[in-house]
C-alpha cells in the first residue's frame, strides 16, 4: 500500500465511465473482444536463459541462474527453485525502488506457486550429492514495462527462461569420489532443466457486479475494474494454481466458464512458447555445428596457412570496423579526383550526414588508428581489397553509397 | 500415508469427509480496539482488532472518495510447532495481508467514509490449518463490532481433495500432505465468490466438486457468524435496558 496511492496515475472519471459502459456492450478501448488476448512475443538472449516477453504493451526480462547450494534440511535431494521480482520503477510510476511492494511479492508467489506446487519442474534431478550440495534455481523478473497484466507476462517470460536455461554437468570423481568436478560447456553439452508441463497464468479481470469478464486486461482496463482472477493451467487441462484475492464477488458458474476459456488459452500460448524454444534451439544447434565445423578446418590446416588465413581475417575485420570515410579517402584519389567543385561539396555533405546517421563508429580510437595505418601503408588500396577479397561486394557497395549520397544531396 | 481411512471413511482425527472442525466465535476480545473478535476453527486460533473509521495516518496515502482498508496479518512465535522467529513481512504474510485486505475491501461499504482509514490487525496465535480462512472470518466478526457498514459478511473456509476424496476444513497434517487446498472467501447472503485461492495440480471437474464443498463449508460459518452477531446485538440491547 504505502506510497503508491499518491504516486498512481489517476485516470479521469470520465475515461472510467467511458470503458466501464463500453465494456457492457462486449467492446473493449483497445479493439479486442472480451476473450482476445494480445499479441505475444518472445524473444531471446545472446545467453542461454534469458528471455523477454512482450504482450501488447507489457514487458517482461527473465533470467535464469543456476548455483550449488547446501539442499533445505527437510528435503535434503532435491534442488530449490526461488523467484524473484523486480517491480523497475521506469515501468510505472506507482512503482517504488527498494523492497518489493505488495503486488510484486503476490506476483512472486503466484508464479512460484503455478511452477512448485504442481511439481512442474523435476526438483530432484538438481540434486548432486544429498544433503550436501543441490542446484538453486533462481529466476529474476524484471518488469520492463507495465501495460497491464503482468502476472500472465512474467509467468511466461519465466517460463521460457527456464526452458531455455542449461546448467553445468558435473559429476563426482577425484581420488576418493567425493571430488565435484564441472565440466566446462565445451566437454559437456550443458544440461537443460526437466519440466514436465507448462502451467500457464491467464488472468481476467472482472468489471461491474461480477458479471462482465475480460481476459488480458490492460493497464488502463486494471484502473477500472473490480477484480481480478488468475488461472494458472497447463496443456492438459489441469488447474495448477488459482488466485483471485479479494475484489468483487463472482458466480461459481462463472468460475467455471472462466475455467474453460482459461483451459483453451493455456493450451494456445503453450504451443506458442513451445514453437519458439524450438525455433531458438534449433538456430542455436546450427550455431553450435557451424562453429564446430570452423574449428576443424582451421585446425587441419598447416600452420602457415593459418596465419595467412588469419591475416586475411583480420583484414576483413578492419574493413568492416572502419568508417566509411576512411575508405572513400583512399578512393578519392583516384575515381574522385577528377570531380567538380559541387560534387565534392556533396560528398563531404554526405559524409556529414553520415557522421550522424554512424556516430560512433567515428569515435572509435582503435578502428580509426588501424584503418589510417593501412591506408598510408597500402597507397592503391581499392586494388588491393579487391585482389584479397574473393566477392567484391563490400566494395561495391561502398562505391554505391557514395554516388548514392551524392545523389542524394544533388536532388 | 492414508489421509481416509478406507474401511470406515473417517480422516486422521476421526471426522468424516464433509465435517468441519468446532468453531467458536467471540465478539469483544480487546477493551482498546473499536472492534475485536476471536475466531476458532478446532485448534486454529485467531485474533483480530479493528480500528477505525479514523483520519488518515499518512496524507500522502489519503483517498478522496473512499475510505483506506489497511490490513496487518501476523502469526505468533508460538503458534506453530517449532517455537521459530518469525521475521516480518515475509513475503508469506505479505501477501495474506494483501489477500484479507482486498476480500474485506470487497464487503466494507468504503464510499461512505471518504478521507479516512480503517486498520484490520489479524493476528496467528495458534495454526492448526486453514489460518487464511480463520482471519478472514475473524476479520469479519471485528468489523461488525466495530460497526463499520458493510454490504454483506465474508466468510472463509478451505476444501482439499486427498486420497481420491473432496475434505471439507483441512487441518495441520492434511494441509501440509502436499495436497491441492482451496481457500473460498464467499459474500454469504449475495452467494458471490470473492477469494479463490489454490495450488496443486487438480482436474477442473474434480476443482469444481471441492470448490462446491469449500463454498457449502463458508455458508455454514456464515449462519454461525450470524447466530454469533445476532446474540451480541441482544446482549448490547438487554444492556441497555430497552
Amino acid at each position: 500500500m504505502e506510497q503508491r496511492l499518491a504516486n498512481t496515475w489517476r485516470m479521469t472519471n470520465n475515461e472510467k465511465k467511458f470503458i466501464e459502459s463500453v465494456l457492457a456492450s462486449d467492446l473493449r478501448v483497445d479493439g479486442r473482444r472480451p476473450f482476445d488476448y494480445r499479441d505475444l512475443t518472445i524473444k531471446f538472449g545472446r545467453e542461454q536463459g534469458l528471455s523477454e516477453v512482450q504482450l501488447g504493451q507489457t514487458r517482461v526480462m527473465s533470467y535464469v541462474t543456476s548455483q550449488l547450494v547446501q539442499p533445505y534440511r527437510d528435503r535434503p535431494n532435491e534442488g530449490t527453485l526461488s523467484i524473484f521480482t523486480e517491480f523497475s520503477p521506469m515501468a510505472d510510476p506507482s512503482f517504488e525502488a527498494g523492497r518489493p511492494g505488495e503486488f510484486a511479492v503476490e506476483l512472486g508467489r503466484v508464479i512460484d506457486r503455478g511452477l512448485r506446487e504442481s511439481s512442474a519442474m523435476d526438483m530432484e534431478s538438481l540434486c548432486v550429492v544429498v544433503g550436501k550440495s543441490v542446484w538453486s534455481i533462481r529466476v529474476d523478473l524484471h518488469i520492463v514495462d507495465n501495460g497491464g497484466n503482468l502476472i500472465d507476462a512474467a509467468n511466461i517470460a519465466a517460463l521460457v527462461a527456464l526452458l531455455t536455461f542449461r546448467r553445468p554437468d558435473c559429476t563426482l570423481g577425484g581420488d576418493d569420489g567425493q571430488e565435484l568436478i564441472m565440466h566446462d560447456a565445451e566437454v559437456r553439452e550443458p544440461l537443460p532443466l526437466i519440466i514436465h508441463h507448462l502451467p500457464i497464468a491467464v488472468t481476467f479481470a472482472v468489471f461491474g457486479e461480477g458479471n462482465i469478464m475480460v481476459i488480458d486486461p490492460t493497464h488502463k482496463e486494471e484502473m477500472v475494474m473490480g477484480g481480478k482472477m488468475t488461472f494458472t493451467m497447463n496443456s492438459n487441462g489441469d488447474i495448477c494454481a488459482v488466485q483471485k484475492a479479494g475484489g468483487v464477488g463472482v458466480m461459481s458458474s462463472i468460475i467455471m466458464q472462466c475455467l474453460q476459456i482459461a483451459s483453451a488459452k493455456a493450451a494456445d500460448i503453450t504451443s506458442k512458447i513451445k514453437h519458439a524454444v524450438e525455433i531458438y534451439n534449433t538456430e542455436r544447434a546450427s550455431q553450435k555445428a557451424n562453429h564446430y565445423l570452423l574449428e576443424v578446418a582451421n585446425q587441419v590446416s598447416l600452420s602457415d596457412v593459418i596465419m595467412k588465413e588469419k591475416q586475411v581475417e583480420n583484414l576483413i575485420e578492419h574493413l568492416a570496423y572502419m568508417p566509411l570515410d576512411e575508405l572513400e579517402n583512399s578512393n578519392q584519389g583516384d575515381a574522385l579526383a577528377v570531380d567538380t567543385r559541387t560534387k565534392h561539396e556533396s560528398i563531404s555533405q554526405g559524409r556529414y550526414t553520415r557522421a550522424f546517421v554512424r556516430g560512433p563508429a567515428n569515435w572509435d580510437p582503435y578502428s580509426r588508428g588501424i584503418s589510417s595505418r593501412l591506408a598510408t601503408s597500402f597507397p592503391t588500396l581499392p586494388g588491393f581489397w579487391c585482389v584479397l577479397l574473393g566477392p567484391k561486394t563490400f566494395l561495391l557497395e561502398t562505391e554505391e553509397t557514395t554516388l548514392l549520397h551524392a545523389e542524394n544531396s544533388l536532388g | 500415508m492414508e489421509y481416509v481411512d478406507s474401511l470406515t471413511g473417517f480422516r486422521l482425527d476421526g471426522r468424516r469427509p464433509n465435517d468441519m472442525r468446532q468453531i467458536r466465535g467471540e465478539i469483544g476480545v480487546v477493551a482498546k480496539a473499536d472492534g475485536s473478535a476471536l475466531f476458532e476453527m478446532g485448534n486454529t486460533k485467531v485474533i483480530a482488532a479493528v480500528y477505525g473509521p479514523r483520519e488518515v495516518q499518512n496524507r500522502s496515502q489519503q483517498v478522496n472518495n473512499q475510505a483506506l482498508v489497511r490490513c496487518e496479518y501476523s502469526m505468533a512465535n508460538f503458534s506453530t510447532g517449532d517455537r521459530a522467529r518469525r521475521p516480518k513481512g515475509d513475503r508469506r504474510s505479505t501477501e495474506i495481508s494483501l489477500v484479507i485486505r482486498q476480500t474485506m475491501e470487497a464487503c466494507i461499504l468504503t464510499h461512505l467514509m471518504p478521507r479516512s482509514q480503517i486498520d484490520i490487525f489479524v493476528q496467528v496465535l495458534q495454526a492448526d490449518g486453514g489460518t487464511r480462512s480463520a482471519c478472514i472470518n475473524a476479520a469479519t466478526l471485528a468489523l461488525a463490532d466495530a460497526g463499520i457498514p458493510m454490504c454483506d459478511i465474508v466468510t472463509s473456509c478451505s476444501a482439499g481433495y486427498l486420497s481420491s476424496t473432496p475434505l471439507l476444513d483441512l487441518n495441520y497434517i492434511e494441509d501440509s500432505a502436499g495436497g491441492p487446498d482451496v481457500t473460498v472467501g464467499i459474500l454469504a447472503k449475495m452467494d458471490k465468490v470473492t477469494l479463490l485461492q489454490m495450488d496443486a495440480k487438480l482436474p477442473m471437474d474434480i476443482f469444481e466438486n471441492v470448490m462446491q464443498l469449500a463454498i457449502e463449508g463458508c455458508k455454514a460459518i456464515a449462519q454461525y457468524i450470524r447466530g454469533v452477531l445476532l446474540e451480541n446485538t441482544k446482549q448490547l440491547e438487554c444492556r441497555r435496558g430497552v
